[in-house]
């Protein structure tokens, strides 16, 4: 269950966005990407899932338990998301389909995938969103996105990532578009969830506090590029690169607010 | 949903209301007088003041409303002006055409707009997306009148397969001629129109495209293509609901202009020959029906629309 | 950079703005000069085709057609902009109605543009061509007033975007009037929406003007319309297929450039379009 990146570039109409990323997932592991906005790890999250946008190209090499990502086609590619790697998005507001119930989209994965139908659906959609903490689970499955919070909503895109038994969880900034009350709970959740199923974590952030929370190794990345990496408690007590320092500064301010920090 | 509906109602009611009093007024703002026009001009004042007292010409605006009014709730929407025959007969005998050519126009044009808009939008950055575009654009400028015209002139007088005008003197009693005569004029329309709905609908789906939730249903493991057609049309069709009332209104008008192309016997014929001999009443009832349908149509697909979207359902 | 030099620089932008502008020189030029007399009929030369001197042709009656269409462009371009000012004046009229005044104001003006957006403009066009008989102003009015209305809407949308704007604040705060702020800040922030819908209007007027005044209730009979040319054609149509295409390529060409023109100026004068927007066109309605 390990997910190898060599090599990564990814280009969007000729300009290179992500550029020559390396970096390892083992099994079990809990690896952060950090960076400012425009640093190109989302794109990096997106090239491993392989969701790029429209006109963006990856080169290099993703290998995914052995198997090259890179170069794959569509149809090569759907049967491996959502089963063996999921994601869980920034902003649950727009993630969520808004005519549909919120069940059916928790257990989509697994209908796709293990053809899951009725009343074993159902089941399943119950279940999840009692596993990431849901009030009422048994009606909220028949909820729709608008009647839901923030931070259900992001719970209810975890529960979907789950849906498939997925053993590679890619979370792009869970967090950031939540209230900092919530954040601390859906961290808890994630951390607990990915090491109750045995999966791993590559986890995507801005704020180097809440990387603090949640993953073992980080790669810091700046402009596409990878300018420093390694253990999270090294780049916390003697960060080397100005990028690093400059993160552990922001995150010093919140770490040290008197009130509802994270 | 039963709030909702009855605000609607509400609001048909209001809008045939002020259409019936803008129609019926502004028609009665008559530089000359339809009197003087039936007696001629050999009418001494004293048959123009019959003529008129007949048709009731002499009393007070309001009275003639309301009378008119009235006379809709049952079905009666006066006689013409200048040939007495029943008005509500009249419309009836022509929608018989106008009616059918209206909805093979739709069909046409939904089945034209819609899987080129989508294909158009998917493949926008390709040459194929591009070529849909610029024949949609071109097509969305044509006049459909002159459209109407090319049509006559590459399938009746070229090629001669379909006929240029008319339409069987024996209505539907035998269908397949019906329809013949039908097939050319609905194309026109169906094509013009269908122009500016595949527009709409490659702009829908190219923002369905970008939707954050399609690009979640492909992280669940749909192809990117499964994923916008079960999480983005949808989305997609009920963008389209929405402007399926603005299309009709603008087959309605389409009819007006083909019909007359084509020679149809239908209601927009009937209404531009009316509006020529300016015979009031039937002017009015024409443009009651046209309007009231376009009112009607929207009301419709308002309740539609609101019924489908879950986010309109709840009293937020 | 200029919302002008930005439209030149969008390819499509140009050139629709250069047969926009060749349309209206074309107009002007007629005035002076048209190969031909436009209403000089020459019954030896019914229905030549296309060549030397006519270099379109001529109609049933010896018309030279070149000249026709030459001359049918002045139509055209009177019925465009002055279709295009009285929708302009009345959208922005009912917008700042419906987007700056009290509560009970703006709601009914809301309702009002609702229910009239309703109406097809062609069939207020018969109405009023059932009362005032047909002409060229009846098509102005009637695209007028039912472009208008539209307008409206959208302006109004956008009046109350650049009205929620700190600038207007703080124009407030230093104590300009309710008018001021409207000529001063909020319609020049919101005229490049109009302008873009001026545009389209422009477009719908001149396909509206081709219907009616083909239908009858447009251009006199002495005035050379395109639309009013395609009516006189379509009698023989069985017999000079031909005749029908240069009114028709005249009214296209011409609505496809104010079409595209519009679209360019929409992508020219709004910074904030993404890449994919940006393939978004914009739908007219319909006229026939």
């Amino acid at each position: 269950m390990s997910l190898i990146v060599e090599g990564l570039t990814v280009e969007i109409d000729g300009t290179r966005v992500v550029d020559g990323v390396s970096f390892e997932v083992p099994s079990g592991g809990r690896v952060g990407i950090i960076g400012e906005s425009g640093s190109g790890k989302s794109l990096t999250a997106l090239a491993i899932m392989g969701l790029l946008p429209d006109g963006a190209v990856a080169r290099g090499s993703i290998r995914w338990e052995g198997r090259e990502l890179v170069g794959l086609s569509e149809r090569e590619r759907a049967p491996i998301r959502g089963r063996e790697m999921a994601m869980i998005f920034q902003e649950p507001q727009t993630a969520l389909n808004p005519i549909r119930r919120v069940g059916a989209q928790i257990v989509e994965a697994a209908r796709i995938h293990h053809g899951l139908r009725g009343h074993r659906a159902a089941q399943l959609a119950t279940e999840l969103a009692r596993d990431v903490g849901l009030p009422s689970p048994e009606t909220i499955v028949s909820a729709y996105p608008h009647q839901l919070s923030g931070g259900q909503r992001q719970r209810v895109g975890i529960a979907a990532a789950l849906a498939g038994q997925p053993s590679l969880i890619v979370a792009d900034e869970p967090t950031t578009a939540l209230d900092v009350t919530v954040q601390k709970g859906i961290l808890d959740l994630l951390a607990g969830l990915v090491a109750g199923r045995d999966a791993s974590l590559l986890f995507i952030t801005h704020d180097l506090a809440v990387l603090a929370q949640i993953a073992t190794h980080a790669l810091v990345l700046d402009s596409g590029s990878v300018v420093e990496s390694g253990e999270v408690d090294r780049l916390l007590s003697a960060p080397e690169h100005p990028v690093t320092r400059g993160l552990l500064r922001d995150a010093k301010a919140t770490l040290w607010r008197p009130e509802g920090s994270s | 949903m039963l709030r909702y509906a009855a605000t609607r109602i509400l609001f048909l009611a209001l809008g045939l209301l002020v259409a019936s009093a803008l129609i019926f007024w502004a028609l009665r703002i008559l530089p000359g007088d339809v009197a003087q026009m039936i007696a001629g001009t050999e009418g001494t004042p004293a048959q123009v003041e019959r003529i008129r007292a007949d048709l009731g010409l002499d009393r007070p605006l309001a009275v003639q409303y309301a009378e008119w009014i009235g006379g809709v709730f049952t079905g009666d929407l006066g006689t013409s002006m200048l040939t007495g025959a029943s008005v509500a007969a009249q419309l009836a005998a022509k929608a018989q055409v106008t009616i059918p050519l209206g909805a093979f126009s739709l069909l046409i044009a939904l089945a034209f707009a819609l899987p080129l808009g989508v294909v158009s939008a998917v493949r926008h950055r390709s040459r194929t997306g591009a070529a849909i575009g610029v024949v949609s654009q071109l097509l969305a400028a044509v006049p459909v009148v002159w459209a109407g015209l090319m049509l006559v002139v590459l399938f009746a007088v070229v090629l001669g397969w379909l006929p240029a005008q008319g339409f069987p003197r024996t209505g539907w009693q035998n269908p397949a001629d019906a329809i013949r005569a039908l097939i050319l004029p609905s194309i026109t329309i169906g094509i013009v129109e269908g122009a500016m709905l595949m527009r709409f609908v490659r702009s829908a789906t190219l923002q369905a495209l970008g939707e954050d939730f399609v690009r979640t249903g492909a992280a669940k493991g749909l192809t990117r293509t499964q994923s916008l057609v079960r999480h983005g049309l949808p989305a997609v069709g009920l963008s389209v609901i929405t402007v399926l009332g603005i299309q009709i209104a603008g087959i309605i008008v389409g009819a007006v202009v083909i019909e007359q192309v084509f020679t149809l016997p239908g209601i927009g014929r009937m209404l531009v020959t009316d509006v020529g001999a300016r015979d009031l009443t039937m002017v009015q009832g024409e443009l009651l029906v046209l309007t009231g349908f376009v009112l009607v149509t929207g009301f419709v697909v308002d309740l539609a629309h609101h019924a489908i979207d879950p986010r309109q359902r709840e009293h937020r | 950079m200029s919302a002008l030099a930005r439209l030149w620089r969008i390819p499509l932008g140009r050139s629709a703005l250069i047969v926009v502008a060749v349309i209206a020189a074309t107009a002007l030029v007629s005035l002076f000069w048209t190969p031909f007399d436009p209403r000089r009929a020459d019954a030896y030369s019914a229905w030549a085709p296309p060549g030397w001197p006519h270099l379109l042709g001529t109609d049933g009656t010896g018309r030279d057609i070149l000249s026709l269409i030459m001359a049918g462009a002045r139509i055209t371009v009177t019925v465009a902009i002055g279709a295009g000012l009285v929708a302009t004046v009345i959208g922005v009229a009912l917008a700042a109605l419906g987007a700056l005044t009290a509560r009970p104001v703006r709601e009914s003006v809301a309702v009002f543009v609702d229910i009239l957006i309703a109406f097809p403009v062609l069939l207020i066009a018969m109405m009023i061509a059932a009362v005032w008989g047909g002409s060229l102003w009846v098509v102005i009015w009637s695209v007028g007033v039912g472009y208008g209305v539209n307008i409206a809407r959208v302006a109004r949308i956008e009046l109350r975007r650049v009205n929620r704007a700190d600038f207007v604040l703080a124009a407030q705060a230093s104590g300009l009037t309710r008018s001021q702020i409207l000529t001063r800040h909020l319609l020049p922030n919101a005229a490049p929406v109009f302008i873009v819908q001026l545009s389209w209007s422009m477009a719908a007027a001149v396909l509206a003007e081709a219907g009616l005044s083909y239908l009858g209730f447009g251009a006199p009979v002495t005035q050379p319309s395109w639309g009013l040319l395609l009516s006189e054609v379509q009698d023989y149509i069985t017999v000079h297929p031909t005749s029908v295409l240069w009114p028709g390529i005249a009214i296209t060409l011409t609505v496809l450039a104010l079409n595209l023109l519009g679209d360019a100026l929409r992508e020219a004068t709004d910074p904030t379009l993404s890449r994919g927007r940006r393939a978004q066109t914009h739908t007219p309605e319909v006229i026939a």
